[in-house]
């Protein structure tokens, strides 16, 4: 059996994610995808957080605190160091899925830079996951051509994973970053760290989505700078998911109400 | 005489050495990548690249360096001679100028009229802005605010210099996070923006640039010791290392050698206060491998991949991995690496200042220390080459306010020799 076919077979995690893009569809939406860095604003408050989000969330993203998350803006990088300092790190990242996992059947995926992966061990680290109930893994920082043994190793342990794509790159990127991708890939809508922005530009959208359309029949979903329902609404015309993060992150820092701005969102990636 | 830059057998086509190095950046900044690796692949045999790049290496920064036979710190070591290749002598006063005009030439070839630099003690940042005044380019400088605070005059000099110093104040406010934030520019304004980065470190193809560029201080020692003693390869040379550019610079030329004919090539890492203390910038001594700017390295980091945040005396060694190349030389025992502490650092520093005159940076005063003690376990008919990658000028500051303080301590003996 290749590779390819065994992770046809095994990965439950692409199973769930693909079901999931499926059923936001056929409801005429766009996947609603919200992100939150775990432990954030402290690992005790943090499940009842990502409670409000799940509640209209279609895949939750869950951000693994990293002390050097070069791909973040100020807004994920304070949360990311909040969360450190009060203790979430790797392994406590996955517990908190675990727990959540206790609640929800909504497939959450883990986004994480390569280094604590490798700090743990490729193996563990996919070992932990798949018993916390993780469905997928999100990689900012490894480009698939990086590290050929992680998609393989994910695969078996039914974990989808996800490479990125940006408005930088070339055909023959997205053609290599597209196939390596097994739960959905990601478009980056801007040049440009994670940050909520005001109007965010979404004009390299369509070209790089037409593009990577052409080599892979995974699900795409935008995110950078997507915070408010009306640039939701714009993204989810053109895409099958749209990320969120910093928005709910400034939200909770704010102290304004988590719940209502996922319900906003949400009705903004209807179509 | 026209400059060629080498051609060594590594990295790998993919920008690996040995498993070291790579491109673990995100996928934004893989097509400038492969931009800037063929424009250098491009540059690197252009005539008019190479003249004008040998011409302000000679003219404005006023290569070659010396060779200097430290024949008083020799006679105090007892034992093998002690040159110094003197890249203190440099316009900006250090090797960080030959990286940056050559970068900073590439930037204008490539069209880019915007340039970034990360930078820790400052010296780098100053080089930055200095090819960037010279060559009429906007200059951004991240700097941790730690660092400005300890390297107020270096920021000054930049801000003089016309470049823009934007203060980190991120994770540690050190050199690393100054890095991750010229990375999130270099994402940001990847279509018009040129990052010079500064160390043999970051993605491919920046670790083999770097040493290309630096690899100058090693081809002209050749030479120079030729010229000096009849033989190029001296027995062994002796650098600090951060992430590792002046080493490269000096060990490059060398490491490719066969073995036997190769010198022994020691690179002396910031203990800080010890490896044992866990205060130490001692990559190699006290790291694991792991992923940092977009390389696989010796890197210091917890079980679960956070970054620990180094400790050294000297800005420019305070960072907590060290180059591809470094890392796979250390594997395959074609170098070795030796850690020495901030206080023989400062022994070191005071040594050299007290005995030939010369003030040595904190970065070289860690190989000065190494150096002496290694002299006496060689005969007299052997050669150690020293990089002395910079000059003390912009650390005395510092220096003052560290004697101050060990004022009450004890004095040991060999100081209390050289200081009388």
């Amino acid at each position: 059996m290749t590779a390819v076919e065994s992770k046809g077979v095994q990965s439950r995690g692409v199973a769930r994610i693909r079901a999931a893009f499926e059923n936001a569809k056929a409801g005429g939406r766009a996947a609603f995808i919200p992100f939150m860095t775990a432990g954030y604003p402290s690992a005790a408050a943090f499940p009842a957080l990502a409670d409000e989000l799940l509640a209209r969330a279609d895949v939750l993203e869950v951000g693994l605190p990293y002390s050097d998350p070069l791909g973040d803006g100020p807004t994920v990088q304070r949360a990311s160091e909040q969360a450190l300092a009060d203790g979430t790190s790797t392994r406590r990242t996955i517990e908190l899925v675990k727990e959540l996992r206790t609640r929800h059947d909504t497939p959450i995926v883990i986004m994480t830079y390569v280094n604590p992966i490798y700090a743990v061990g490729p193996r563990e680290f996919m070992e932990l996951a798949q018993a916390a109930g993780v469905d997928g893994l999100i990689l900012p920082d490894l480009p698939p051509d990086q590290d050929l043994e992680i998609a393989d190793l994910a695969a078996e342990y039914g974990l989808a994973v996800t490479f990125l794509i940006a408005p930088t790159s070339t055909p023959e990127r997205i053609k290599l970053v597209a196939e390596a991708c097994t739960g959905f890939l990601y478009a980056v809508s801007v040049t440009g760290v994670t940050g909520a922005r005001e109007g965010a530009a979404l004009s390299e959208v369509p070209a790089m989505l037409a593009l990577a359309r052409q080599h892979t029949d995974v699900p795409i979903a935008v995110g950078f700078g997507v915070g408010d329902a009306q640039t939701a609404h714009g993204v989810a015309g053109l895409a099958d998911g749209v990320v969120v993060g910093s928005a709910f992150i400034n939200a909770v820092r704010e102290g304004r109400d988590v719940a209502a701005l996922a319900e906003s969102l949400a009705d903004g990636c209807v179509r | 005489m026209t400059l060629t830059l080498p051609s060594y057998p590594q990295p790998d086509e993919r920008g690996r050495f040995g498993r070291f190095g790579g491109r673990y950046v995100p996928e934004t900044l893989i097509p400038a990548l492969d931009n800037l690796e063929a424009a250098y692949r491009e540059a690197k045999t252009d005539p008019a690249f190479l003249n004008e790049l040998e011409r302000l290496l000679r003219d404005f920064v006023g290569r070659p360096s010396g060779l200097y036979l430290a024949a008083r710190l020799t006679e105090h070591a007892g034992g093998a001679k002690i040159y110094l290749k003197r890249e203190d002598q440099n316009y900006t006063g250090a090797h960080k100028i030959n990286n940056c005009l050559a970068q900073a030439l590439l930037a204008v070839r490539m069209g880019k009229r915007r340039v970034i630099a990360e930078t820790g003690a400052g010296q780098h940042g100053v080089a930055s802005a200095t090819a960037a005044a010279l060559l009429g380019l906007d200059c951004v400088v991240y700097m941790g605010e730690e660092d400005m605070r300890r390297q107020e005059l270096n920021v000054f000099r930049m801000r003089l210099l016309g470049a823009e110093v934007i203060p980190v104040t991120s994770g540690t406010g050190t050199l690393k996070d100054a890095t991750n934030e010229a990375i999130r520019d270099w994402v940001t304004h990847v279509r018009d923006t040129f990052y010079i980065l500064g160390s043999v470190v970051g993605p491919h193809p920046y670790p083999a640039m770097v040493r290309d560029f630096q690899s100058v201080i090693g081809e002209e020692t050749k030479w120079q010791l030729k010229e000096l003693e009849g033989r190029v390869v001296p027995d062994a040379i002796v650098a600090c290392v951060g992430g590792g550019s002046n080493a490269i610079g000096i060990f490059a030329p060398y490491a490719y050698l066969p073995e036997g004919q190769r010198p022994r090539l020691i690179g002396t890492e910031a203990a800080g206060e010890g490896v044992e203390t866990g205060r130490h910038a001692a990559s190699v001594a006290g790291g694991r491998i792991g992923v940092l700017h977009g390389a696989m390295m010796y890197l210091l980091h917890d079980f679960e991949g956070q970054i620990t945040p180094p400790h050294s005396i000297s800005a420019g060694l305070d960072y907590p991995g060290i180059g591809p190349e470094h890392c796979l030389y250390s594997e395959t025992g074609v170098a070795e690496y030796v850690p020495v502490t901030d206080a023989q650092a400062m022994e070191g520093l005071q040594l050299l200042t007290r005995l030939e005159g010369i003030i040595p940076a904190l970065e070289s005063a860690h190989a000065i220390y190494h150096a002496v003690q290694l002299a006496p376990t060689m005969s007299p008919d052997q050669i150690i080459v020293v990089n002395l990658s910079g000059r003390g000028d912009k650390d005395v500051a510092e220096v003052m306010r560290l004697l101050a303080k060990a004022e009450d301590a004890p004095i040991n003996v060999e100081r209390q020799e050289v200081l009388a």
